[in-house]
């Protein structure tokens, strides 16, 4: 049995005044200044707390950063002057599909690597677009991931990228069919480019810096090479590089060193992976397909065309791109998955889906929805303290002051949040008896989507859905 | 508890020889109404009224007009206290004529939606389902229409949130409150074991010593007492000081074994196996280390501060013959016991209900994906098992289908949070439900997910840490409930009266009482 994966973590604290989900506001006049709320109401010595922390700050741009919600000091006012509200920070933290929950959660992660816990149920909505509308399943009695989690044996997250063999043709004790080359990756995950409006030179050598330290594989723009200070020998098995239909070929040295490569989906994918293979013939080229009107299609075209790997990529709302009413990356991968398995070829060609993954779940989801392995850029970049603002460029109006973060920082939070993220991935595969991530794709069977619940459940019953 | 037994032997003819020494005499607790008003000064109100004093002629025509006693001022005194917003009506008042926003002649009032209402409470508990159960817990009633206080459907917008009752214009056959049997039956199997009836179609789930304090345990004990009903010790073990409501008792057999041994199954008449928890299905019970105090240990057997896992499922536990011989185990240590058997909900929950009753249980307790009290992974909270209201009418129609769902009690929880979602739950195809927030809410949780923390919940319910949990009074948490409990008690003696129904069991399984505002209701055939 191989190594557990495992990521070293250790906490790494945030470096910007913390943004709470809770601000407490006195909204009138007249306090007693009693010192009730502060002394006896707080349980949790919030109002101390903050009061520290807001002293050593230069800049304040937070209400009341870690107040728990729980109206104890509001309720226990002498003069009931206590409002609590939502404070205004957070509600903008984010966009529409990253909400600010999902920047709360992230932070937390990057700078704990722990799984969030809380109690009291779920207080979420039914369910909701994309990846909300559907359940991952669980199994009650009979699983084959006894005490898997906490105790002795083993969950293997790994999958691989390649082509696999269906078959061998053995001659004698010797292999002679053609063995394609084909690669290992500790977990359903790659680490994708930042895109242009984000990104910063330092987060290049950031991003492969944590793709050492977590044992994944970082896709890295080939133009961008080499980035100032890094050492080649370290990290170049951990490298995919991505070449644009512009790009010029690396030296071979530095190729051979690299076990993946992603190129840019134009007329002449075949004779550039030729040429690549050509250079290192035990690298694995994927195409990267961006999800336009034609992208499902193309990317199944490719793998009729013998294409090892297809990348699939959505606009980062998960979106499809450029449509009036687009797809989500969710159903995307459903149908390139079933399109493949129609046409004989699913096992021929690993899919790696992007854009729009935004939690951990996600991951899970995504893989279940088909795809062998996701890709993820903004959860890193959130991880910094990024709010997804896209101010980045100027350094002064930046809240996360990203231009000024180190090396260890960066790589401390982007490793913790991939290591929370892990485990969090074993937790929904515990649940689901599911010992091996490999066998996770395309098992619908281990998932419950929203629409074919509710006309199982309601459909007998209340007759049809009525449309949106 | 005379009216436990309708069979023609004494309690104490089928208690094990060893428990009846070691029986004591049980709590009796009254079910009277009695105000239990909240523990907080200041009340959370949905409308504030503003005074301005400057403006104030003093000439008391707001009081005078107000139904509600919002404005005070004491005799003797110059000005006014602050408004009794909390019991204030709003808006409705300009309707009712008894507006003090516009009779004030010198326009000093000034009325305002409470800004607070944005920040208590979430999706599935808004705010004023929290503030509904609030005065519940207080008066035993349900708040009146004045308040405006929608506390039927959350805002989740799914299942029981987009169920409605259709209620006729005129009841189909004129009840009386007085006539209605709100009452259900637990066994149903004819299998010589005790008929349990419960006076009310719900008992209280499973909170442990350690995820709860004492005084929240107590409290649940003895409104189940009140009520003659149940409620259950969670997995963490069954106290000493639990003997005196051993017959309202269910005690748990969770995957961790924490606590049970053969004299506690022995005290109880519900025996409850826990494969799993709609909080965090697929997973076992978390007690963070925190809370894992000296006493919460030594009930344990554990150290004190580790955080505590069980393991998930059972170790023993492979088939369904497996199961059974877990139940054929309990049944022999305790010849009176009624077996529960509760399940989270996955895709073949169906399965797993059938096989359930075939191996001997008289309870079936589906426990949906989104209820829970103990701490669990946000990410299995959210994301795995399926939501309660389609595992019931899944498992309902399965055993029906099998010919098996009069042999079977069929309990439903994991997101029954009023009396609405009772009887949507009942009128899905459940004989009753388990409840578990609401108690928490009743007793002055605010939903704020904090109560795994350190020192556990900042409102001193679901915390071991003893000066938080000295904070709430036995007397007064236990009062909360059977308020709450007075409160569902009438809305659905109201609702089956409004429908024509004599009783709870009438309404079971009645889902053409029921529409889904997402759907056409007009029921077409269905391919097989
Ligand atoms: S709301 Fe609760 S946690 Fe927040 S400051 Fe007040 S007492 Fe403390
Ligand atoms: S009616 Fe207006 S002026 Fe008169 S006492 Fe009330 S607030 Fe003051
Ligand atoms: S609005 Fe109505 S209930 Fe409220 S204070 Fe005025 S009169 Fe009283
Ligand atoms: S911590 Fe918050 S959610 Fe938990 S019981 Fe206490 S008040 Fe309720």
């Amino acid at each position: 049995m191989p190594e557990k994966y495992y990521i070293a973590t250790k906490p790494v604290p945030p470096r910007r005044p913390r943004i709470g989900k809770y601000g407490i506001v006195d909204w009138r006049e007249d306090c007693a200044r009693c010192h009730n709320c502060v002394k006896k109401a707080c349980v949790y010595d919030r109002h101390r707390d903050e009061i520290k922390y807001i002293r050593d700050l230069d800049t304040v741009d937070s209400l009341f950063f870690d107040c728990m919600g729980c109206f104890s000091c509001v309720q226990d006012c002498t003069k009931n002057l206590l409002c609590l509200a939502i404070n205004p920070e957070y509600e903008k933290l984010g966009n529409s599909y990253w909400t600010p929950e999902i920047i709360l959660t992230t932070w937390a992660q990057a700078e704990t690597a722990k799984i969030p816990v809380s109690g009291a149920g779920y207080g979420g909505k039914f369910s909701g677009y994309g990846f909300d509308s559907m359940w991952t399943d669980m199994s009650e009695i009979v699983r084959p991931t006894r005490d898997g989690i906490h105790g002795r044996e083993y969950i293997s997250s790994a999958v691989d990228i390649g082509h696999n063999s269906s078959f061998l043709v053995l001659n004698g004790d010797d292999v002679v069919s053609p063995l394609s080359p084909i690669l290992s990756t500790p977990m359903p995950l790659i680490i994708d480019r930042i895109p242009d409006k984000y990104a910063l030179p330092k987060l290049d050598a950031i991003i492969v810096e944590t793709a050492v330290k977590t044992g994944l594989l970082a896709l890295v723009d080939a133009k961008k090479w080499p980035p100032t200070g890094v050492d080649a020998d370290k990290y170049l098995p951990h490298i995919a590089f991505y070449f644009a239909a512009d790009a010029a070929m690396l030296p071979v040295e530095i190729l051979k060193k690299t076990q993946l490569a992603e190129i840019e989906d134009d007329g002449n994918v075949k004779s550039r992976i030729r040429a690549l293979k050509q250079i290192h013939p035990g690298i694995v080229v994927a195409v990267r397909v961006e999800l336009t009107a034609g992208g499902m299609q193309r990317a199944i075209d490719l793998a009729a065309e013998d294409v090892e790997v297809i990348h699939i990529v959505a606009d980062s709302d998960g979106r499809e791109i450029g449509a009036e009413h687009p797809m989500f990356i969710k159903d995307m991968i459903r149908k390139v998955h079933r399109s493949l398995i129609e046409n004989g070829r699913r096992d021929d060609v690993t899919i790696i889906a992007g854009g729009g993954i935004a939690l951990p779940e996600h991951m899970a989801k995504g893989v279940l929805c088909g795809a062998d392995l996701v890709s993820i850029e903004l959860p890193l970049l959130v991880g910094l303290e990024c709010h997804l603002c896209q101010k980045c460029d100027d350094s002064h109006t930046c809240p996360a002051k990203i231009q000024e973060i180190s090396l260890s920082y960066g790589v401390g939070r982007m490793t913790n949040l991939i290591s929370a993220w892990h485990d969090q991935l074993i937790e929904l595969m515990g649940a689901m008896g599911m010992r091996d991530a490999r066998r996770l794709r395309g098992d619908v069977g281990r998932a419950m989507f929203f629409e074919q619940l509710e006309e199982e459940a309601f459909g007998k019953l209340f007759g049809n859905r009525l449309q949106a | 508890m005379a009216n436990f037994l309708e069979i023609d032997c004494k309690l104490e003819d089928i208690i094990p020889e060893k428990t009846r020494k070691t029986r004591t005499p049980q709590f009796i607790q009254a079910r009277t109404i009695r105000p239990a008003p909240p523990r907080y000064r200041n009340e959370i109100s949905k409308y504030i009224i503003l005074r301005n004093e400057e403006r104030c002629l003093k000439c008391g025509k707001c009081v005078e007009i107000c139904p509600q006693g919002v404005h005070v001022k004491s005799p003797g005194y110059k000005y006014f206290a602050q408004p009794q917003s909390h019991l204030c009506f709003g808006p409705v008042c300009e309707k009712k004529g008894c507006y003090c926003i516009t009779a004030c002649p010198e326009g000093a009032l000034h009325i305002q939606e409470n800004p607070m209402m944005k920040a208590l409470g979430d999706y599935r508990w808004p705010a004023e389902m929290i503030l509904a159960t609030w005065k519940m817990a207080e008066n035993g009633e349900c708040p009146s229409e004045d308040y405006g206080y929608d506390f039927e459907t959350g805002n989740s917008e799914g299942g029981f949130d987009r169920i409605r009752f259709k209620f006729p214009d005129r009841p189909p056959v004129e009840l009386k409150e007085e006539e209605i049997d709100t009452s259900i039956e637990l066994n149903r199997r004819h299998d010589g074991r005790p008929r349990i009836r419960i006076d009310v179609p719900w008992y209280g789930g499973g909170m442990s010593f350690g995820s709860v304090s004492n005084t929240t345990q107590l409290s649940k004990a003895r409104a189940a007492v009140a009520w003659n009903t149940f409620s259950c010790t969670g997995e963490g073990g069954f106290m000493e000081r639990m003997r005196p409501y051993d017959d309202h008792m269910i005690t748990q057999v969770a995957t961790g074994l924490f606590g049970v041994r053969e004299e506690t199954i022995q005290r109880v008449p519900i025996v409850e196996f826990k494969y799993a928890q709609g909080a965090k299905p697929g997973l076992g019970g978390h007690l963070l280390g925190d809370k894992n105090t000296q006493a919460v240990a030594k009930m344990r057997e554990t150290v004190i501060g580790i955080s505590l896992f069980s393991p998930f499922p059972f170790h023993s536990v492979y088939s369904i013959e497996d199961h059974q011989k877990h139940i054929d185990w309990v049944k022999h240590i305790n010849r009176r016991a009624l077996i529960s058997t509760k399940v989270s909900t996955p895709n073949d929950v169906d399965m797993v209900a059938v096989g359930s009753y075939s191996a001997g249980t008289h309870i079936i307790h589906l426990d949906g994906g989104y209820g829970g009290t103990g701490a669990a992974p946000d990410i299995a909270k959210k994301n795995i098992a399926m939501p309660i209201e389609y595992a019931i009418s899944k498992v309902h129609n399965f055993l029906v289908a099998e010919g098996a769902r009069e042999q079977v009690t069929l309990v439903a929880s994991g997101g029954i949070r009023n009396p609405y979602d009772v009887a949507k739950a009942i009128a899905l195809g459940a004989d009753g439900v388990v409840i578990g927030t609401v108690e928490m809410v009743a007793l002055g949780c605010v939903r704020c997910n904090r109560c795994s923390a350190g020192r556990g919940c900042p409102r001193c319910i679901a915390t071991t840490d003893k000066t938080l949990a000295a904070k709430i009074d036995l007397e007064w948490g236990a009062q909360r409930l059977i308020n709450t409990y007075n409160a569902w008690r009438n809305e659905i003696v109201s609702i089956l009266c409004r429908l024509g129904l004599r009783s709870v069991s009438e309404l079971r399984g009645r889902s053409d009482l029921l529409m889904h505002l997402d759907y056409t209701n007009v029921v077409v055939e269905r391919e097989a």
